[in-house]
């Protein structure tokens, strides 16, 4: 079966038929919490984006010498080192964007689709299809953060990445900046996402 | 492709060796990092001080004093800044953890008589879209040039002079109280 797989099927997947966020319903710490503009969002995906990647490499190549019932706890040790490495960087590197996520950065360590993709992919394919897993992963993932993050941005603060274009005192929707705007907006671009990916039958 | 059997041993082994490489290549990272990460901190104050001083050609971060408060948990910073020999202005960093989430710190820049001349939010994690709108110069403005002697610092709503924030009269609040404690730990500094 591992031979077998359609590499450009196995990219799109992750963009459009298993989309992380839209479809699965996987990230949903990060993906209701930082997405209240376009670049917070585009930011936590990349991040993301990166883990998922490195950690996909690290576990397909040293599948074969970790113990079957030790795998998990494995897995996770070798996701939480990529993920502080990523903060170490950020703050170094890229403070302003670190200041923006703050604590979301450490819990991209508990991000379901990571360790997701880890067990159900990673740990059972060869090296090439799951680093194609994870990148096909990791962009839906990120189009998906900065869809919304760009919605509520939008509709919250009537600008979009960063740039205003109604007038200082204009009334925005605040409530979509505000946590169950996340909710509202999830919901609906989830069920337009559905409606347009899914073929009706 | 044998997976290896799960015996003790296999399992202690590979964890043992996943964690060593874990820690290992952390350390290298943290390594790489410290530096960078030091002098973007330190570049981030510099500019700060810039702002909310007058001109000043010591160096602020050299000649901080550290000053005991008994409202904030940590010790409060003030960096006196000299031009030649005259001091020409003080930066007081004031906090508020009364803000909607976490601790807010402002950094303010008085001149010798206590006006405040600029001010710098270097901390908070208000909610994006109402209180982080504290950062805008519209806002900030009004404590240009006021000094608290004379001039209430309070929001309006609590008898003060400042006009709130649009639907985050909590943040404006905390952002005035930080101000106000600025202004406290300036005056002792100065007695």
């Amino acid at each position: 079966m591992a031979t077998a797989i359609n590499q450009k099927q196995n990219f799109l997947k992750g963009i459009i038929k298993e989309n992380p966020v839209f479809v699965m319903l996987l990230g949903m710490c990060p993906t209701l919490g930082v997405t209240s503009s376009a670049m917070n969002g585009l930011g936590m995906g990349i991040a993301t984006l990166f883990v998922l990647l490195m950690s996909n490499i690290v576990v397909s190549l040293i599948k074969s010498q970790i113990p079957s019932k030790v795998r998990i706890p494995a897995f996770i040790i070798i996701i939480a080192s990529f993920v502080t490495i990523v903060e170490m960087v950020l703050e170094a590197f890229i403070p302003f964007l670190y200041e923006q996520l703050g604590i979301f950065i450490p819990l991209i360590v508990v991000n379901c689709l990571i360790l997701g993709r880890a067990e159900a992919f990673a740990s059972k394919h060869n090296l090439l299809s799951s680093i194609i897993d994870a990148l096909g992963m990791g962009i839906g993932f990120v189009i998906a953060l900065t869809v919304l993050g760009a919605t509520r941005e939008i509709l919250g603060s009537g600008s979009i990445f960063d740039i205003k274009f109604v007038s200082e005192n204009a009334n925005t929707f605040i409530l979509f900046i505000l946590p169950p705007g996340a909710f509202i907006a999830l919901a609906y671009l989830a069920a337009l996402f559905n409606r347009i990916s899914i073929p009706t039958k | 492709m044998s997976k290896k059997e799960s015996t003790l041993l296999n399992m202690i082994l590979s964890l043992l060796i996943v964690t060593v490489a874990a820690g290992l290549s952390l350390g290298s990272v943290n390594n790489l990092t410290k530096g960078p990460k030091a002098k973007a901190k330190l570049e981030r104050k510099i500019n700060a001080l810039k702002l909310v001083l007058p001109q000043f050609n010591n160096n602020p971060v050299a000649d901080i004093q550290m000053k005991k408060s008994e409202k904030a948990k940590d010790s409060v910073e003030i960096y006196p800044a000299y031009f030649d020999t005259n001091l020409v202005g003080t930066a007081v960093i004031g906090s508020s953890d009364k803000g909607f989430s976490g601790l807010i710190k402002i950094m303010v820049g008085f001149t010798p008589d206590g006006t405040i001349k600029n001010l710098v939010v270097l901390d908070q994690k208000e909610t994006p879209g109402l209180g982080t709108k504290m950062k805008d110069e519209k806002y900030i403005k009004q404590y240009h040039d006021k000094n608290p002697s004379n001039f209430n610092l309070k929001v309006k709503k609590d008898g003060g002079k400042i006009d709130a924030l649009t639907g985050a009269t909590i943040s404006s609040r905390a952002f005035s109280e930080a101000v106000e404690m600025a202004y406290e730990e300036f005056v002792k500094s100065e007695e």
